[in-house]
């Protein structure tokens, strides 16, 4: 089952600490080249854990388009 | 559901030693140095922040103190703490300091100035620290180095607490200079490559 909603980061304003990494859960985020993470939509969850710890507070999660 | 540990999981260990020893020797203090170069040499060469993400131990140590005791309010930073102004500011605003504190080390090594055995605090106070050393059992220059640069690893450790009990547990790492830099560093060179 697919989950309703998922994460999604602000790359202009993450800061790549690697913070969300250690806390999700399903490993679905990775930085990408040292710049801003990225978080692998088909892979989330939308737990929250990433969003709720993140230190610059740059992770949101957003609905899913439902896709018939 | 539980993650795999690694051995780099528990170098928030390494965080604590590293000020509990210059407690008893501030020699120790040049140790720190690690922190400063490990993340360059990541940045530049690897072109990654592997550094912050995996092996910091004091991003690790924010992290594990909140889980232990419950001490931090989580609330999120007000957002100019993680703001380009205020990041790259500090980022400058640090290294005037360690500037500052180099050539206070460089006044020691010619002679200019006397080995002062104390640690500056938030770039203020003066704590005598000099139990931590006993004259002569160096040069003056390396013994200055210490003291100064613990002062400034001790003062950034302490900020970093403050914003671990008053925002989310690793605000430091939203404005860190060394995150800052690296950072930067890994814009560069992915930028570049991209031309």
């Amino acid at each position: 089952m697919i989950s309703k909603k998922y994460s999604v980061v602000d790359t202009r304003r993450c800061v790549s600490c690697g913070t969300c990494i250690k806390e999700c859960p399903k490993d679905a985020i990775y930085i990408h080249k040292g710049c801003y993470a990225v978080v692998d939509t088909d892979i989330c969850v939308g737990c929250s854990l990433c969003t709720r710890t993140c230190p610059a507070d740059c992770i949101a999660l957003v609905d899913r388009e439902v896709v018939s | 559901m539980n993650k795999t540990r690694h051995w780099y999981d528990y170098l928030w260990i390494w965080s604590i030693v590293f000020f509990a020893l210059g407690f008893f020797n501030i020699i120790f203090a040049w140790l720190g140095m690690l922190d400063f170069i490990l993340p360059l040499l990541f940045a530049i060469f690897g072109g990654n922040k592997f550094f912050c993400n995996h092996l910091c131990g004091r991003g690790q140590l924010f992290s594990v103190i909140p889980k232990k005791i419950k001490c931090s309010r989580n609330k999120p930073a007000p957002s100019w703490m993680s703001s380009k102004v205020f990041r790259y500011g500090f980022l400058v605003f640090f290294m005037t300091m360690f500037g500052t504190m180099l050539y206070q080390t460089w006044r020691v090594f010619g002679g200019v100035s006397s080995l002062s055995e104390t640690i500056k605090l938030f770039w203020t106070f003066r704590v005598p620290w000099g139990w931590t050393y006993t004259a002569g059992s160096t040069s003056d220059w390396i013994a200055q180095f210490a003291f100064g640069f613990y002062g400034l690893m001790l003062t950034s450790a302490l900020i970093g607490l403050i914003v671990m009990v008053l925002f989310r547990p690793r605000t430091w790492c939203s404005f860190c200079p060394m995150g800052s830099m690296t950072q930067t560093i890994c814009k560069i060179k992915n930028s570049r490559k991209r031309d």
